[in-house]
């Protein structure tokens, strides 16, 4: 492959990989915690939660990432606050794409988790409970392994959506190759390049080939789940 | 002596007030009543799924609620087993897994194994273990269900409707589970019923409820041959049920011939041997009354009494119920009203109670 791609595009690819991964797996347990109160919750505020999540779906792209650029910047209330106690860099590294994309990703995550959770049968875990299971046990053992079909789903659908952020991430990390240069971003670059159509095209075939992938393993798990909680 | 069941609760749902108040020491006691009477809601308190907003529960002595002293004991702490009309199998575990579901928090005995194989032996579900709920027909569903609430080693069990959602042939076929249940476990059975033949069958004891009240409690035989309580005595099966033993065959008629209280009734044959224990199910609107012995008729059971209770015609309708006394039992008989007027029957006179069939309840 790497005959094929050159050391900077197949850089990229790694990178995307990475970034969109983590994005996915470190948001899924805020994502299942917000899903689980904005379904079940009875709080004051909570349909400003629900605004809140679903703001980056609804603002333009560069404005997030230059609202994660005022906050987690080096010197932002919440970067600076991260790096005197734990170390923790975001701008202008890998990181920081990672969160972009976590945070762009989040609403669909948590819609998608959402409505798996409301549609799960109380009744169900209402026998759980008379049968000696806590509220945690509860959800560990019957809720969310009935929700499971909604969360693969919300995770490939935070994943596919991190493997294609742009606006975000760049204003917020910008386009540095090797370290915050994802497939999207390299794709703008070779675009902005004479002769650079032979890369960009390479790109946009990996970036189809990764999304198609991701959402036939997403059927073909949802189909298997599905089967073993057949529906009575 | 303490009672097994004690309840005094209060609660408002909506329009809907709930005020029961019983206590009970049977082995199944039926809380009865018609849909929408509270017998849910009842349940659910009971179980913890409801909090009211007065009241006091407990069971054998724990105390499980008690509004003025600030206890609430919550669903998952309470050990009460909860078999509910839908059987609400876990549709993502197997059927062994569904079963020891309960175990995982239930106390730990060394007798776990053997405690399995008696509640897989008890309901015949042993073949069905490795299968998913979606694979089972309702029958098979519920007596998963009712295993499942058994493992969890239950102080209480509470049963709602569990019938409800069979056609006939299930309910036949899950009867005499529930009559195993009752009399090889020693957990005593709340169970929720809206039939008479249902309860007159398994009922230790009744609650009868309406429109969130509980209008009468006691035993069944008690309860089910008084006039005065028009939930059962007008319901189309109503009747008395009495205690029998079986006191010898007559194999050339293919007979067998009963003792109860109310003195010999002649049933078809039965295969149990004299001595047995059984419980007979006489209906109302099966009891003719005559004022003298009768001669030259073809009905076998005669029973001599006196008038105990003339129950009221209930409006728009022509029958009314009569209580007889026979040597101490009770026997509910239904006639129309212009039969009773005009035989001139009053309480205390003695009368002949001639019975067309007796219905057998029991194995």
């Amino acid at each position: 492959m790497s005959d094929w791609l050159s050391a900077e595009e197949w850089t990229a690819v790694r990178l995307s990989l990475l970034v969109a991964t983590t994005a996915m797996v470190a948001s899924l347990p805020f994502g299942i915690a917000i899903a689980w109160l904005l379904a079940r919750g009875r709080f004051w505020g909570k349909s400003l939660l629900d605004a809140v999540v679903h703001l980056p779906l609804i603002l333009p792209p560069v404005v997030t990432g230059y609202l994660l650029l005022i906050g987690f910047g080096r010197r932002g209330p919440i970067g600076q606050w991260l790096y005197d106690w734990f170390g923790i860099v975001l701008s202008f590294r890998w990181t920081g794409a990672a969160l972009a994309c976590a945070v762009m990703g989040f609403p669909l995550l948590v819609r998608a988790i959402r409505l798996s959770i409301e549609a799960v049968d109380r009744k169900l875990e209402d026998a759980a409970g008379t049968l000696g299971a806590s509220p945690a046990w509860v959800f560990l053992t019957v809720t969310l392994p009935l929700c499971l079909p909604g969360i693969l789903a919300g995770m490939i659908l935070c994943f596919a959506k991190a493997m294609g952020e742009f606006g975000a991430t760049i204003t917020f990390v910008s386009n540095i190759p090797g370290e915050t240069q994802t497939l999207p971003s390299a794709i703008y670059t070779f675009t902005q390049v004479p002769n650079g159509d032979a890369g960009a095209l390479r790109l946009t075939l990996i970036s189809i080939a990764i999304s198609v992938a991701a959402l036939f393993a997403s059927e073909v798990l949802a189909r298997v789940i599905g089967k073993r909680i057949a529906v009575e | 002596m303490t009672n097994a069941i004690e309840i005094a609760v209060s609660h408002q749902l909506g329009a809907f007030a709930l005020a029961a108040d019983f206590t009970s020491n049977g082995r199944l006691t039926a809380l009865f009543g018609r849909s929408g009477s509270g017998k849910t809601s009842l349940v659910n308190i009971i179980a913890g799924l409801i909090r009211p907003q007065r009241g006091r529960i407990a069971i054998d002595g724990q105390v499980l609620l008690d509004s003025e002293r600030g206890i609430f004991v919550p669903k998952h702490k309470r050990r009460i087993g909860y078999v509910f009309q839908e059987a609400r199998l876990f549709p993502h575990l197997t059927v062994r897994q569904n079963l020891l579901y309960g175990q995982w928090f239930a106390p730990k005995t060394d007798t776990v194994g053997s405690e399995i194989a008696d509640v897989l032996d008890l309901l015949g579900i042993g073949h069905l273990l490795h299968r998913h709920p979606g694979r089972l027909s309702g029958g098979e569903k519920q007596r998963v269900a009712i295993g499942r609430a058994l493992l969890a080693k239950p102080r209480l069990l509470l049963m709602d409707e569990p019938l409800a959602s069979l056609d006939e042939a299930r309910k036949a076929e899950i009867l005499p589970y529930i009559e195993r249940l009752r009399d090889a476990f020693g957990i005593p059975i709340v169970y929720v019923s809206h039939s008479v033949a249902e309860v007159a069958r398994l009922a230790s004891n009744l609650v009868v409820l309406d429109q969130g009240s509980v209008i009468a409690s006691g035993s069944t035989i008690d309860l089910m041959s008084r006039p005065d309580v028009p939930l059962l005595s007008a319901a189309p099966e109503a009747g008395s049920v009495l205690d029998a033993r079986i006191l010898r065959h007559e194999p050339e008629h293919g007979l067998s011939v009963l003792e109860t209280q109310a003195g010999q009734v002649q049933v078809p044959h039965r295969a149990q041997p004299p001595g047995s224990q059984l419980r007979v199910r006489i209906l109302a609107s099966d009891v003719l009354i005559s004022l003298q012995p009768l001669q030259g008729i073809s009905a076998l059971n005669v029973l001599s009494g006196t008038i105990a209770e003339i129950g009221a015609r209930r409006s728009g309708g022509s029958a009314l119920e009569i209580g007889i006394d026979c040597n101490g039992a009770s026997l509910l008989a239904r006639l129309t009203s212009k039969s009773a007027a005009h035989l001139g029957l009053k309480p205390g006179q003695s009368v002949y109670a001639v019975v067309k069939s007796v219905s057998i309840d029991g194995q």
